[in-house]
């Protein structure tokens, strides 16, 4: 099962790179005041 | 209040190419279903083939696929992700060139498989049957599509990344990694080539893409769209904007190793296979989060069911969404799949994901975006809209219906042993008792594809009634930017 031994790397690398695209989403204040922005699609656009 | 170029004209919103991608998902939308119903008609009365080898099941099947999968939802994905990304970010999309680009690239894609399908030209990797000239199409497609929706995100003028890009983002970015990973080959001639895998390997690349191909293309970019146009059609913000963001963390986080419950049973070593059926159970909580937080988005405004058949359309999408995302993990487990697998249980189950989430969701978001991209305020025709609602509902039920009592009675018939442990059925006598089931089925999909028809008729009169207009670009209220 050396197939393995390529995909559960792959799959352990994209965790990390979605655990540091959290982070910069969690940083850059994505998530402030976020019910505000649930709204914002109905006002226009 | 609208934005102007730097020429000074108003800035208008790229909506030339949504328009062409939703046409197209319309007509490949009723070629796809109209060679579902033909292989259907051929599982039950097989001489329909006619002994012509181009139009064997072998050959429509993987065609029928890729219709209804890659030409019809691809197309309502490129057109409902550039709307939506327009809109929700402020701003034209970042490349013209590049969409067009990805509309010329994606048909080609397309037109090579109406050809080379039923010519047997074929890499027999289920939902990744295209060959490698193809496959590579496919790649240099996706990257312009990749850099046409990012950099749209790169230039928005809202500093907030609405819910339904994270969706519509991580759908372009695992799909890109997936077919990537899984078209790997080693070309031999113009039109062969071999899996860069084999056997068993071959066995578990195929079903890593083969799922998350699900989870991704059919489920993440489907939602994406489900968090735009239910709050859009409804008129209320999603029930929890906070929920749908835990959603979408949760749901990317696990998807990646539901693949092995494809393979229980098989080569593949017991302990993946055990880590495929956890994974599968796990999904359950954001999947049925999701559901509950788009159905709640009506709480306060039920009554907007009853008069409106677009919003139908979008809520009981979400409720086969439920279903069938309760019906998988029940299925990935082991002792459950011992007598479901290789059975027509597999197949309702595929089509209640199929035609009742991804189609129905599609449509109703359809309904919503045609209107607006021919300058209209609704459809040429609402009752229309009511007749296809119904009788694609119908024909769902009847299809789903259908495949379960067929799918269980043939896992129980084929387990079935007599006391001295010969088997109690031949194989055939399996096939012969789901005759009547395959009718039924037939029947669900002709009131499907019907349903189909009707909406094409309809959306052809809508455009010939309006005229295709862009929408100006909408500034950001600086109170709310």
């Amino acid at each position: 099962m050396d197939i393995l031994y390529l995909l559960i790397p792959l799959s352990v690398l994209l965790v990390f790179v979605i655990i540091g695209v959290f982070w910069w989403a969690l940083q850059s204040g994505q998530f402030d005041n976020i019910e505000r922005e649930g709204e914002r699609v109905l006002r226009g656009d | 209040m609208s934005v102007t170029t730097k020429t000074g004209q108003p800035a208008v919103y790229n909506d030339s190419v949504v328009r062409w991608f939703s046409i197209a998902a319309v007509i490949y939308g009723v070629v796809g279903m109209l060679v579902g119903v033909i292989i259907a008609a051929q599982l039950t009365w097989p001489e329909l083939n006619m002994g012509i080898e181009w139009i064997t099941y072998g050959r429509l099947r993987p065609l029928h696929t890729n219709a209804v999968i890659f030409a019809f939802g691809g197309c309502v994905l490129f057109a409902t992700s550039y709307y939506v990304v327009q809109r929700t970010c402020h701003t034209p999309l970042f490349s013209n060139a590049l969409a067009w680009f990805t509309f010329i690239g994606w048909n080609i894609v397309i037109v090579s498989a109406v050809i080379t399908l039923p010519l047997g030209i074929t890499s027999g990797k289920e939902y990744a049957e295209l060959e490698w000239p193809i496959d590579i199409l496919i790649a240099v497609t996706w990257v312009a599509y990749a850099i046409v929706f990012f950099g749209t995100v790169g230039i928005r003028k809202v500093k907030h990344i609405y819910v339904a890009n994270w969706f519509f983002g991580a759908f372009i970015i695992a799909v890109a990694l997936l077919h990537i990973v899984n078209s790997a080959a080693v070309p031999v001639e113009l039109f062969k080539s071999y899996s860069a895998y084999a056997g068993v390997q071959d066995a578990m690349v195929q079903w890593w893409y083969g799922h998350n191909a699900v989870g991704f293309f059919l489920t993440a970019a489907f939602l994406g769209m489900m968090y735009y146009f239910i709050p859009k059609q409804a008129e209320r913000p999603v029930y929890s904007y906070r929920l749908s963001i835990v959603h979408f963390w949760a749901l990317i986080f696990t998807y990646m190793w539901a693949g092995p419950h494809h393979l229980h049973y098989t080569a593949l070593p017991d302990w993946a296979q055990s880590l495929g059926m956890v994974f599968s159970l796990i999904l359950l909580a954001p999947s049925w989060g999701g559901m509950i937080n788009g159905i709640m988005t009506l709480s306060g405004a039920w009554h907007k069911l009853r008069d409106d058949p677009i919003l139908r359309f979008l809520i009981v999408s979400l409720s086969f969404y439920g279903m069938s995302t309760f019906e998988g993990p029940m299925m990935s487990i082991k002792t459950v799949n011992a007598l479901s697998h290789y059975t027509d249980w597999t197949v309702g189950h595929v089509h209640s994901g199929a035609l009742g989430w991804v189609g129905l969701v599609s449509m109703g978001s359809l309904y919503y975006l045609i209107p607006r991209l021919f300058g209209q305020k609704k459809m040429y025709s609402v009752p229309a809209i009511e007749l296809h609602f119904w009788i694609a509902t119908i024909g769902i039920v009847l299809y789903i219906a259908a495949m379960w009592i067929a799918g269980v009675m043939q896992g129980l018939m084929w387990r079935s042993v007599n006391p001295d442990g010969s088997l109690t059925y031949t194989f055939v006598e399996s096939v012969k008792a789901t005759f009547p089931f395959y009718v039924i089925r037939l029947l669900g999909g002709v009131l499907y594809l019907t349903g189909m028809i009707v909406m094409l008729w309809n959306v052809v009169m809508t455009a010939l009634q309006g005229r295709a207009v862009n929408a100006p670009v909408i500034a950001v209220n600086p109170a709310h930017a």
